[in-house]
């Protein structure tokens, strides 16, 4: 029953890093490599954090070639942006910006080959076909491996233009492909930045301030020298005072104090004898320059910031005017002679990413060179930042990619590189900088804390007439002006404003839309109800609208890939069948980072609590690579929505995170997991628009929408556990 | 210096009795299949077997293995091809694969007790594992396929 030939593979793997020798290797293209019997080795680009591009990236590659899969190893590039492209993850490119160049490396490959046989066999190469990693010239029944014509074809330059494969032809691409990793995963390989290792390395822990808000004023470290094991304990700043910063170089704690010693325990345990002593921050400016050349010079409040108070601020805040980020017809006299205007607040808070893999790096400096190895999202922007700290020429600087244990935008922001390196640098010697968990979890660079207050304007039959968002957030507001429905009402109005803080914030896995999605979505399923109508058909209406008759030009989305998820949705879940009554039944879609994703949320009652027992989802990101390694992604995006929905949230008492491990934040749990989550995608010929963010949005919505059937209130607060443990009062239309 | 049976290799270790296992394991010996994720015994990324009981070696001293047979997944099998390993490709369970180490770790005692568990058999003895990508229907699916691979032998 169990077929096995991933096995036979993991061998193959072992026996090609044994073979390491470089002059093996024929280099095809910067992406492929071929040894003259026949071992094909693709190196990944872009680095893994379990999107599965290790896998999905080489099979875009070895499509065009048109290689045999089951003889194809895998390998980590190195950075080399110039060789292996922009190398970065983030805004579900990873696919998207790599589909073109892997697969014109792929067909320049096998072409290569192809002319290296022809020349060899003296044959015209148009006479040439390949066939799942041979070359075969019908007319004399020649066959031959590409790893015979390895050498030669490596002399022929790199053409260009070479003619892609049609999609229908596709056999590698669009068929599913096992984890190329999965085995080192299940048998505890070293793959992970907090599995390098390194003779001679020391490990570094820092000590961060215990509050946003404070910096470090003194200590004393004579007992935690004291104890086995410890080297060095000193301070160390990142940037200095008139640093200008690139756009992902956060500035949380500039100083940290530093604890370096021989291993992991020894200096968690001396941390505990450090004598700290903290002090206030005083308003801070930073120059950042953003990415497009903008600069801004940002100021940086003191204070000791609480929850409360940020509440309080928000709702203050939102009375004012705010910047006007898009307007369309007349919303304001359209809203004042409305026959109804209904009108919704909703919140959320900071989310930490909490990946489980704390933040950590490895980094040998010397005078001459640094090398540095880790977790790390986006190295092309790390390095520059990296070569101006070091004081070092960029080109001396190697960076390594591992295997990261979960990313979620986290790890875009490399300030915990630049710690490891300046410290390597300091004490003259290889270290690693592993942050506890309660470090990773309190240091900041949070997903910001949201509010959106929602308008709709319906006339006396009950259409919509006119809509409205203003939106806010500490220390970024979450709003897309020009995304539905904006496009699909006449009178339209979106605002934004912000609260400058002292607590950090970055990309957390579809920023901005993770909140939007809740927030529209839900206020979406409330108007349809007001207005009597059905939620998918109320959308689907307004997306007709879009289509046919767009308000306004500068509309994000493609108004039928949005129509086309809800109507697959919508057929999938047997959305008006009898049969699925017995469940609330919470509906949304969303469209972000280029793709659609709509989901229905089944949910019951399971001990007297709402439980998500079945979700249906519906996805258009054009082609799919890999199709089970897609639905994987998608079943954890929709787990990771109704964890952060229910569960998610991070709060501050002046200034101190309150939640610092796993025992104060409550992340979802295996019992907590739907039984069931279907996962459709659109069947269409799109090149690939990206899988790791789309779906994750639309399912603090659905969830939303379902706990107002199972409960009979609506839910305006993240997470909403807070809400079911002491209910609102509901606000129902009939 | 204390004495470890670790994978049925004995190690002698100069540690401080205090320290967990868990490092020992990582920082001592060079196994780093059994992860670190929360340090008090919250996530389950670390759960190894200490004379078969799953036990989180991040809070397990390792004065307390002394002498006592431990188990990590790089101990699991010689092959691979223990059946939970052999399901998590079958169904090729993890995203990122940070957690998965304990998560197999923690299925073997559950199967090893119950050789054909429910699905509230498999959530009430998995809970302790944390998976931030969110596998859990994978992993749910993998530990039954495995109860079916080690019926049927």
């Amino acid at each position: 029953m169990i077929s096995f030939s991933a096995l036979a593979k993991f061998d193959l793997d072992d026996k090609v890093n044994k073979l390491d020798l470089p002059d093996q290797w024929y280099e095809l293209t910067g992406y492929i490599k071929i040894t003259p019997d026949n071992m094909i080795k693709i190196l990944n680009p872009n680095p893994e954090f379990g999107q599965n591009v290790m896998t999905s990236l080489p099979m875009i590659a070895a499509e065009e070639l048109d290689a045999d899969w089951q003889k194809i190893v895998v390998e980590m590039g190195p950075h080399d942006n110039v060789k292996l492209g922009p190398q970065f993850v983030g805004g579900s490119n990873s696919v998207r910006m790599y589909w073109k160049p892997l697969r014109e490396a792929g067909a320049a490959a096998r072409n290569m080959l192809m002319q290296a046989a022809a020349e060899t066999w003296k044959v015209p190469v148009e006479e040439l076909a390949t066939n799942v990693g041979t070359i075969v010239h019908s007319k004399s029944m020649k066959v031959g491996t590409f790893g015979e014509f390895a050498s030669k074809a490596a002399l022929i330059p790199i053409p260009k233009g070479v003619k892609l494969k049609e999609v229908k032809s596709f056999n590698i691409i669009r068929s599913s492909k096992k984890n190329v990793e999965g085995l080192k995963i299940i048998s505890g390989k070293p793959l992970f930045g907090l599995d390098y290792k390194q003779d001679g390395m020391l490990i570094a822990m820092i000590e961060h301030p215990p509050a946003f808000g404070m910096k470090l004023k003194s200590f004393d470290a004579s007992e935690a020298l004291k104890m086995p094991g410890i080297k060095d304990v000193f301070r160390q700043k990142l940037y200095g005072d008139d640093y200008e910063q690139a756009a992902f170089d956060t500035r949380t704690f500039n100083e940290l104090l530093v604890i370096v010693g021989n291993s992991t325990w020894q200096v968690m345990n001396a941390r505990k004898k450090l004598k700290t002593t903290w002090e206030p921050i005083s308003d801070t400016k930073e120059t950042i320059s953003r990415f497009g050349g903008r600069k801004d010079v940002v100021t940086v409040p003191a204070g000791l910031e609480s929850s409360d108070s940020h509440h309080q601020k928000m709702q203050e805040r939102a009375k004012q005017p705010a910047m006007v980020l898009r307007k369309d017809g007349d919303p304001e006299a359209t809203f004042k002679n409305a026959a109804q205007v209904i009108e919704r607040t909703y919140n959320a808070p900071f989310l930490a990413h909490n990946c489980l893999e704390p933040m950590n790096f490895f980094a040998d400096v010397t005078d001459e060179k640094a090398l540095v190895a880790g977790p790390l999202q986006a190295p092309g922007w790390a390095e520059p930042t990296l070569a101006k700290l070091l004081n070092l020429d960029a080109n001396k600087i190697e960076i390594q990619m591992t295997r990261m244990g979960g990313g979620f935008g986290r790890r875009g922001c490399a300030h915990y590189m630049f710690e490891a390196a300046l410290i390597s640098q300091k004490i003259k010697a290889p270290v690693k900088l592993v942050y506890t968990r309660e470090d990773d979890m309190t240091y900041g660079i949070y997903r910001p804390m949201y509010t959106a207050t929602y308008r709709a304007a319906l006339d006396a039959n009950k259409n919509l007439i006119a809509f409205h968002v203003k939106g806010g957030g500490i220390p970024e507001h979450a709003i897309h002006a020009n995304r539905f429905p904006a496009g699909a009402v006449d009178n339209y109005l979106a605002e934004g404003w912000e609260i400058p803080s002292n607590i950090t914030i970055g990309a957390f896995r579809a920023p901005r839309s993770n909140f939007n999605a809740a927030a529209e979505q839900s206020f979406l399923d409330e108007v349809a109800e007001a207005m009597g109508k059905d939620p998918i058909d109320f959308r689907l209406e307004l997306l007709k609208r879009a289509k046919e008759n767009p308000v306004g030009k500068n509309n994000e989305y493609d108004a039928d890939r949005y129509a086309g998820v809800l109507k697959l949705v919508k057929e999938k879940s047997g959305w008006n069948k009898p049969e699925n009554k017995k469940y609330s039944r919470g509906v949304a879609a969303y469209f972000c980072h280029n793709s659609y994703a709509a989901h229905v949320v089944d949910m019951i009652k399971r001990d007297g609590q709402p439980y998500v027992e079945r979700v249906t989802s519906a996805i258009d990101c054009g082609i799919v690579i890999n199709p089970d390694a897609a639905i994987n992604m998608v079943q954890g995006a929709v787990i990771d929505g109704i964890g952060n929905a229910l569960y998610g949230g991070l709060t501050h008492k002046d200034g101190v995170a309150e939640q610092n491990n796993f025992h104060r934040y409550r992340m979802i749990r295996m019992h907590e997991a739907p039984k069931k989550i279907d996962v459709h995608f659109v069947q269409n010929d799109i090149d690939p628009t990206g899988l790791g963010e789309p779906p994750f949005p639309p399912v603090f919505g659905a969830v939303a929408n379902a706990l107002y059937k199972n409960t009979g209130n609506r839910f305006y607060e993240q997470p909403y556990i807070l809400q079911l443990n002491k209910p609102a009062g509901p606000k129902k239309y009939s | 210096m204390i004495t470890l049976n670790i994978n049925k290799k004995n190690y002698n270790v100069d540690v401080d009795p205090e320290t967990p296992l868990l490092w020992v394991l990582r920082d001592t010996i060079g196994l780093v299949g059994t992860k670190y994720g929360c340090g008090m015994a919250q996530c389950g990324a670390c759960v190894v077997h200490l004379n078969g009981e799953a036990v989180r070696s991040c809070v397990t001293k390792v004065s307390r293995a002394a002498g006592q047979k431990v188990v990590t997944i790089e101990g699991l099998s010689e092959k691979n091809d223990q059946p939970l390993q052999k399901a998590w490709i079958e169904l090729d369970v993890p995203q990122c694969g940070y957690c998965q180490a304990g998560q197999i770790m923690s299925a073997a005692v559950l199967l090893r007790e119950n050789k054909n568990p429910t699905e509230k058999d498999i959530d009430a003895a998995m809970n302790g594992n944390l998976c931030r990508c969110g596998t859990y229907l994978r992993i749910r699916k993998a530990i039954q396929l495995a109860a079916e691979i080690q019926r049927k032998g």
